[in-house]
């Protein structure tokens, strides 16, 4: 019995090396099921659109790429056992997580691992813990805490602004950073408040927004309670203009919150869809009935970082692809990558958005 | 002043949905003595089917509101109930005489089926509907502050108060709330006396869930949007509800939703909103270790 279970074992391993080798396993990770979900779509439609353009170039030194896909669901404890998952795959590269809620305590597993990663979450902390297998193709909270607090300074002085959060990692980080930011040109914040996320039931908080007399709410969260907040102001006749992070990018907004969307801000990269280099990729995605918008130019990103990082390596160790994407520049369809001795993109840039009939452009 | 009154119009239209969920979980209890701890689910259910229906009417162009909510209440109501009946007849009812706990037991299995094959069907992402529902009028044009109750919320607060007339009638002064009570008093002698138990309980899940189903309903007219995962909140908001008011009793649970739902919305307006859930359940710790049967309910009497 026990020498029946031994050779299963040997089977088994033998047959995962062999598949090893021949093709190389990249993954991503994010929240593919749950409330964030349409997140993850972007992440995969990305990133199976750079693989097979990857693969249709003679893959990566020799070898095609295979794509693994991860759900976390935004769960920092689904989030260590995709890790771990990953890791037994014998992946060489991830693209994730989405949440820094869940990024963060999943980088520890890669960093084990000798994974290096390329990550979307914002908060500070994912680049500030010394891991040297991070790298973040977005910006930073504080970053875009200072962007946005800076714009609410300037174009609404004198009006009441409330800065509220959702608790979470990422939302609380970048509501405080859009008060420091606001209190630092003058603009003290009126109101300064808590949710929950997942609740349904807002309009406790939106009638005190309005007694208030509140007109700008800074918001750090996700946009499926900002979609809820809208609406229920607007059922109470409260006009909101809400100015968000980077996740209100996703046109969910637009279908839950009907019109009122139109009074959402957000900060977020230039939009890489206005890259010239990225034209031929746009029309591709467009061609697959994708519009490239929110994050699935960054995953097509990730990939090409990945592929470039790897070539001039000329190997997919660790060791070697650390210092490559570290020294290197990679030029990318979200514009050219290079990261600081934190692992941060050395030029990030964020700029202010706003929603417009079901469309996001440059707010003026 | 002004603000208050509109805290209250948030906490009645909140408290009365509360309270229309927690209505299933008192008369179930009621009447077997379990706690179904899949209603929160049965509603979730409703809330879908509502989508769907709202999304078939989309489809053939129905532009009239009272014709489409009619439509959607009747729909929801049906299969709900359905859902309801089936729960009873597949999970319960196989169980009646066993241990208390197998039935508790079961409930939760079946909670946690109905979430995850709703969730493997419609899918995981939240079920957004367009404004159904939009506008609403000024009550009082106060200095500083408007007032205002949204048609929504209007409906919710007038179908809430129709409903729980009707239901006192029906419990009170038909055959069926006859044998209902007499089910809920004494199932043995009852069944001796001639009333078809078995019936009396499906039909009281039925009805549980009809409730359930006009409350999913209103929530996706107000709300907008719904996932598999409403029914694990509103259920434990809504237990809890039939809990303080004193479960059992159907008066209660009623009060027990309009209390949490008016507890949540001052609790947000006056003092910390994200303390609102640690105040809800304090009191409700409170209330229970001062009236351990809750505000209505009556203490429960050993048979002999």
């Amino acid at each position: 019995m026990n020498k029946t279970l031994l050779a299963t074992a040997v089977l088994a391993l033998g047959g995962f090396s062999t598949s090893a080798l021949a093709d190389l396993s990249v993954a991503i990770a994010g929240p593919m099921t749950g409330q964030y979900a349409s997140a993850g779509d972007q992440i995969r439609k990305g990133a199976e659109m750079a693989i097979a353009d990857i693969n249709a170039r003679g893959g990566v030194l020799g070898e095609k790429l295979k794509l693994e896909v991860g759900d976390d669901a935004c769960d920092p404890k689904q989030a260590v056992s995709v890790a771990n998952t990953m890791v037994n795959k014998g992946i060489v590269f991830m693209h994730g997580h989405w949440c820094s809620s869940s990024t963060i305590p999943a980088s520890e597993v890669y960093v084990e691992s000798d994974i290096p990663m390329a990550t979307v979450s914002t908060n500070p902390q994912v680049t500030e813990r010394g891991l040297k297998n991070i790298f973040r193709i977005m910006g930073r909270d504080d970053q875009q805490g200072l962007v946005a607090g800076s714009y609410i300074a300037e174009k609404f002085a004198g009006k009441k602004v409330a800065v509220v959060d959702d608790k979470s990692a990422y939302g609380k980080g970048l509501a405080d950073e859009m008060a420091k930011a606001m209190e630092g040109k003058g603009l003290k914040p009126a109101l300064r408040e808590s949710i929950t996320a997942g609740e349904k039931d807002y309009s406790g908080i939106v009638t005190k927004l309005k007694q208030a007399g509140v007109e700008v709410m800074a918001y750090g969260g996700y946009h499926t309670e900002v979609a809820l907040i809208l609406r229920q102001a607007q059922a109470a006749g409260l006009q909101l203009t809400v100015m968000g992070g980077d996740t209100m990018t996703n046109s969910e907004l637009v279908t839950a919150a009907g019109p009122a969307a139109d009074n959402v801000m957000f900060t977020f990269s230039p939009d890489p869809r206005k890259n010239p280099d990225a034209a031929p990729v746009v029309e591709k995605f467009r061609a697959a009935k994708t519009e490239p918008e929110g994050y699935v130019l960054y995953a097509y990103a990730a990939m090409q970082l990945f592929e470039q990082a790897a070539t001039a390596a000329k190997s997919t160790k660790y060791a070697d692809l650390e210092k490559a994407m570290r020294g290197g520049t990679f030029k990318t369809v979200i514009g050219e990558l290079a990261f600081d001795a934190k692992g941060d993109q050395k030029a990030p840039g964020f700029v202010v958005y706003r929603w417009q009939g079901g469309q996001y452009d440059y707010a003026k | 002043m002004a603000y208050a009154l509109q805290q209250l119009i948030n906490g009645l239209t909140l408290g009365a949905m509360y309270g229309l969920i927690a209505i299933g979980y008192t008369m179930v209890y009621g009447i077997i003595g379990m706690i179904n701890f899949a209603h929160g689910d049965i509603f979730m259910v409703s809330a879908f089917i509502a989508v769907t229906a709202f999304t078939i009417l989309a489809a053939a162009d129905v532009t009239s509101i009272p014709l489409a909510l009619t439509f959607v209440l009747i729909v929801s109501i049906f299969f709900t109930s359905a859902y309801g009946w089936a729960v009873e007849r597949t999970a319960y009812r196989p169980l009646r005489g066993s241990t208390r706990l197998a039935p508790l037991i079961s409930a939760i299995g079946m909670s946690i089926f109905l979430q995850n094959s709703v969730q493997l069907t419609q899918g995981a992402r939240v079920k957004p509907i367009p404004p159904v529902l939009e506008g609403g009028i000024v009550l009082w044009d106060a200095p500083g502050f408007t007032v205002q109750i949204g048609w929504s919320q209007m409906l919710i607060i007038v179908t809430t108060v129709i409903l729980m007339t009707a239901f006192t009638w029906m419990i009170t002064q038909t055959p069926f709330g006859r044998q209902q009570r007499a089910c809920e008093q004494d199932r043995t002698m009852a069944s001796l006396l001639g009333v078809n138990v078995d019936r009396t309980i499906s039909f009281t899940f039925m009805l549980g869930a009809a409730l359930a189903a006009v409350a999913g309903v209103m929530v996706t007219v107000y709300y907008g949007v719904v996932d598999f995962f409403i029914g694990f909140l509103a259920g434990i908001k809504a237990f809890t509800a039939a809990v303080l008011g004193g479960i059992g009793s159907l008066p209660g649970a009623m009060l027990g939703g309009l209390l949490i739902g008016l507890i949540e919305s001052f609790w947000a307006a006056y003092l910390w909103a994200e303390y609102k859930d640690v105040a809800t359940f304090g009191i409700l710790c409170l209330v229970l270790m001062l009236r351990p049967s809750g505000l209505l309910g009556r203490p429960e009497v050993e048979k002999v």
